[in-house]
């Protein structure tokens, strides 16, 4: 940016460029797995799905345009699909969230001993999706003899039951991902300034308007973030399903992502699957930028 | 001690207790999967099956351990994970820690526009990407190998606007300083961004590793055979057993889970910082 | 050392000039200090002496060689900043060793030059701590150290005292004066301390907006300030400004002030005549103010704060304006709310025009 008049010096110039070189050598390792798998496969997709798969193995795909578009995304299947995606969700992410608070609310305490309490309620992280899966699934078992004794029993067994497939993916799900919750919320709460609490007691707040009117305007901020990052992580969710019911019964656990798997995997058929992960993307745009009008709006960032 | 002072103190010791008995139940509740699973684990397969289920194992049975770990092939799916995971943190905390200080230090053309194709990634989930991936990964002749598995993750977007904000966090003047005592960007960042920056670099690495280690939907497209499998998809095949062998099924799930328990023993700290830089900062 | 010369530099940062055309020399072992308010441009010039900041147009010379091309590294300049820019993470001994490794000079004579920078500032004890374990005295001389370990042309500081109590910077004001003088060192220091200037540099050069106001021996400074800024910013409690009409009483030239008037001396008047000037800011410093019980300018005495060794006597004059004068503290100080006279001798005038401020007369 050299004033106007003033030329550059061909040893400034130099450094210019070597300040420029440096830089762009930085960033091409990173561009160059960003351009290759996240960039390329986008734009891929929407060319993929242009091809319809040939009904025998070894016969060349054909071209049918946005036709395939249009059967993929008006199918019933595809609309259940979504249907499924948006319910489990709505199953772990409010779940999730009110659950992970009140264990960051009550562990939030002066009391001897709490860090003990701390780790327990974190203890979650430590494991995976396909653990929580195995875990719960082979407790599911039916001839597992815990649930019958629990009285948990439906029949069919839980994860072949259609009412309960879903709940039951989504209770795994909530479990799995406590500890994170838990870890998000206790930090969130420890950056409330104690004064603000110490006000409200001399101000004569009990410990339910100490919550209502300090707590929860004053983790609004962690709150949204954990909706926006949770609703993400559900629409992703894949192991889960993969493990405990295949998509199933009834398709009834048939989210997107497993969908996609499904079709791709499965069915072979990369361009239908091609289709289905341009509508994910989509998808996970929109909400994530209605999310983001929706809450901004309902959230205090004031510290 | 008069009267109210003794209620009082009544009141004080019975929500005391109230609390204690409360948190313990929910402890309970979150940890019990956990501490069943490790009971099953030792138990022979024929009192897990039993009504009711036992919930202390009184005679350990440690072969369900060993035959996970052999049979069950938990040892090499381990030692898999551990390749794939070592080579994804470091791959994505270098280059990190590279574009971070590009955009943290360097001054370029199109710094903005490449700033925000780099958060642009942050929107692209993964799952949308695998139906391409899987077909470049076969063109590039990594199918089922660990560069299959480990490459497409060596950058993030988020790892590098972690380590950006992390070096913007720096005092200018010592970028300046460093500068009159002769050292390039290159040395400097070496020497002084990184050291300094060394909270969030441990941050990134608990973090990629964690995302690594548990990663399963990408390792299930890409291998095929037990011989490259990591422990989240190596622990689906010890699922499908026979009811006569489910306790080396809870053997295995412990044994996926103890790395893990080892590094967040260690690195809590770390984790939770990681995990709250996009809250905080974001 | 070395001098150091800027010609015609100016910085703008799109359209703001930060450095206006100024040019300046700092003489070899010469103690120069820049100074003005913040913003005024000063820490934009040293650091396009260091080579942090291009300059758009002019030319900096270090030594015998001029600089615009050459790298900070490169230029044989320390600095010393604000913050001290210690590496947290390196001892002391690594701090002061930093620029010499960089520079490939072999580990023995190393550590014989840092063992005698660090001893030269007293730091022998302090070698293998880290910043945090230290003062902020201390910080300061490592950042010192880490400066003349490289034996370079000159130095540059960057305001390296306004992070100390106002206790400690008193001492290092002389300490730092002291190590100057010892190690003949070129020296270009920034600060917006009238006081620091004063007392350290052998010339202040003062700048406002990135124009030179002045530059000259702090006494020429103070004694005769070229324009209204330098009057007001240097000089505690600042000079007393009153603007005044001109005026021809009796055949000499007065300025008629709130309440009275004062005679211009003669040989400024003909200055003012040959201007034609009919409006002028008589400036007076507080202590060359006194009070008297006839003629003068009429006055109130509003507060009377006592410092100890002297006195400030704020007083308002006829249209409410604020005047101080300063006392020493055995002269007799006057009652608050009295009403009184002030007077002053026409040596102790400086006279201003209106329109730049531009200094009238020698």
């Amino acid at each position: 940016m050299a004033a106007p008049g003033v030329a550059l010096t061909p040893a400034r110039r130099r450094l210019r460029r070597r300040e420029r070189g440096l830089a762009y050598l930085l960033l091409v390792p990173s561009l160059l797995i960003f351009g290759v798998f996240v960039f390329w496969p986008l734009v891929h997709n929407v060319y993929l799905g242009f091809y319809r798969n040939p009904p025998f193995p070894g016969l060349p795909s054909t071209y049918v345009g946005f036709d395939q578009y249009k059967d993929v995304l008006t199918s019933q299947t595809f609309f259940d699909s979504v249907k499924t995606t948006f319910l489990f969700a709505i199953l772990t992410v409010p779940t999730g969230i009110v659950a992970g608070l009140a264990l960051a609310v009550l562990a939030h305490q002066q009391l001897r001993g709490i860090g003990i309490y701390r780790t327990f309620f974190s203890s979650t992280v430590a494991t995976s999706v396909a653990v929580a899966a195995v875990i719960f699934g082979t407790l599911m078992n039916p001839s597992v003899g815990l649930l019958p004794w629990l009285g948990l029993t439906t029949n069919p067994t839980v994860l072949q039951n259609p009412d309960w497939a879903l709940i039951a993916v989504a209770i795994v799900t909530v479990w799995q991902t406590l500890g994170l919750t838990f870890i998000l919320m206790a930090s969130g709460l420890q950056s409330v300034p104690d004064e603000l609490y110490e006000a409200a007691k001399v101000d004569g707040a009990g410990t339910w308007s100490r919550f209502w009117h300090v707590t929860l305007p004053m983790m609004s901020p962690t709150i949204f973030f954990a909706v926006i990052i949770g609703t993400i992580f559900a629409f992703q969710s894949f192991g889960q399903i993969d493990i405990l019911t295949q998509g199933g019964p009834l398709r009834k656990t048939n989210v997107l992502t497993y969908f996609i798997y499904d079709t791709l995997q499965r069915q072979s058929d990369p361009g239908r699957a091609a289709v289905l992960a341009v509508a994910l993307f989509f998808l996970t745009l929109l909400l994530a930028l209605a999310q983001i009008r929706l809450l901004e709006r309902r959230v205090s960032y004031e510290r | 001690m008069n009267d109210d002072a003794r209620a009082l103190h009544r009141r004080r010791v019975w929500s005391k207790v109230g609390r204690y008995t409360l948190l313990t139940v929910l402890a309970v509740i979150v940890l019990f999967p956990i501490y069943i699973t490790v009971v099953n684990s030792l138990l022979p397969p024929v009192d897990i099956t039993h009504q009711p289920p036992k919930l202390f194992p009184s005679h350990p049975q440690w072969s369900s351990y060993s035959d996970a770990w052999s049979a069950g092939h938990m040892g090499t799916y381990l030692k898999n994970s551990f390749i794939v995971t070592f080579v994804i943190t470091v791959g994505q905390v270098l280059t990190a820690i590279l574009a971070g200080y590009a955009f943290a230090f360097l001054r370029f053309p199109f710094k903005r526009t490449l700033f925000v194709v780099f958060l642009a990634t942050l929107m692209v989930p993964f799952e949308v990407t695998i139906v391409t991936n899987v077909s470049t990964i076969s063109d590039l002749g990594w199918y089922n190998t660990y560069a299959g598995l480990a490459v497409p993750f060596l950058a993030t977007g988020f790892g590098a606007f972690l380590m950006r904000q992390a070096f913007l966090t720096m005092p200018g003047e010592l970028r300046d300083a460093a500068a009159l005592d002769g050292y390039g960007h290159w040395r400097f960042l070496w020497r002084v961004a990184v050291p300094l920056a060394r909270p969030a670099v441990a941050a990134l690495t608990v973090f990629a590793f964690l995302a690594a280690w548990n990663q399963y939907l990408w390792p299930l497209l890409i291998t095929k055979d037990d011989k490259l499998r990591t422990v989240q998809i190596g622990l689906k095949q010890l699922q499908s057993v026979s009811i006569d062998q489910i306790n080396i099924t809870f053997a295995g799930a412990v044994i996926a889970v103890i790395p893990l328990v080892i590094l967040l023993l260690f690195f809590q700290k770390q984790l939770v910082r990681g995990l709250t830089a996009g809250a905080v900062k974001g | 050392m070395g001098r150091v010369a800027l010609d015609q530099v100016s910085k703008r940062f799109d359209d703001v000039a930060a450095v206006d055309d100024l040019t300046l020399e700092v003489a070899d072992e010469e103690f120069l200090v820049l100074l003005g308010p913040s913003g005024c441009g000063k820490s934009t010039a040293l650091r396009m002496i260091a080579g942090l900041e291009e300059p758009t147009s002019g030319t900096i010379t270090i030594g015998e060689r001029v600089v615009n091309d050459v790298e900070a590294k490169d230029r044989d300049v320390a600095m010393v900043f604000q913050s001290y820019a210690l590496y947290p993470h390196m001892t002391v001994r690594r701090n002061i060793e930093f620029p010499l490794r960089s520079r490939k000079v072999p580990s023995s004579e190393r550590a014989a030059l840092v063992q005698e920078a660090a001893d030269s500032l007293d730091l022998g004890g302090l070698l293998d701590r880290k910043p945090a374990q230290l003062s902020g005295g201390q910080r300061q001389r490592v950042a010192l150290a880490r400066a003349i370990v490289r034996r370079p042309q000159a130095f540059l500081m960057d305001e390296p005292l306004s992070n100390l109590d106002a206790k400690l910077r008193v001492q290092t004001r002389a300490e730092l004066v002291e190590l100057q003088r010892r190690l003949a060192a070129t020296v270009v220091y920034v600060t917006h301390d009238q006081v620091e200037a004063m007392t350290m540099g052998n010339r202040i050069a003062v700048l406002d907006h990135g124009v030179l106001q002045q530059i000259g021996a702090p006494q020429e400074v103070y004694a005769k300030p070229a324009n209204l800024f330098v009057a007001r910013f240097i000089g505690s409690p600042p000079m007393n400004t009153v603007t005044g009409r001109i005026d021809r009483v009796d055949g000499a030239l007065v300025a008629q002030l709130p309440g009275g008037r004062v005679p211009v001396p003669a040989e400024l008047g003909r200055v003012i005549e040959a201007a034609g000037i009919d409006e002028v800011v008589i400036g007076v410093r507080p202590e060359d103010l006194r009070f008297t019980d006839d003629g003068g300018i009429p006055a109130s005495v509003s507060v009377v704060e006592s410092l100890g060794h002297e006195r400030h006597v704020i007083c308002r004059l006829a249209d409410q304006q604020l005047v101080i004068v300063r006392q020493d503290a055995h002269e007799r100080a006057p009652a608050e709310e009295s009403t009184t006279h002030l007077a002053t001798d026409a040596a102790a005038l400086h006279v201003f025009e209106t329109e730049h401020g531009t200094r009238i007369g020698s």
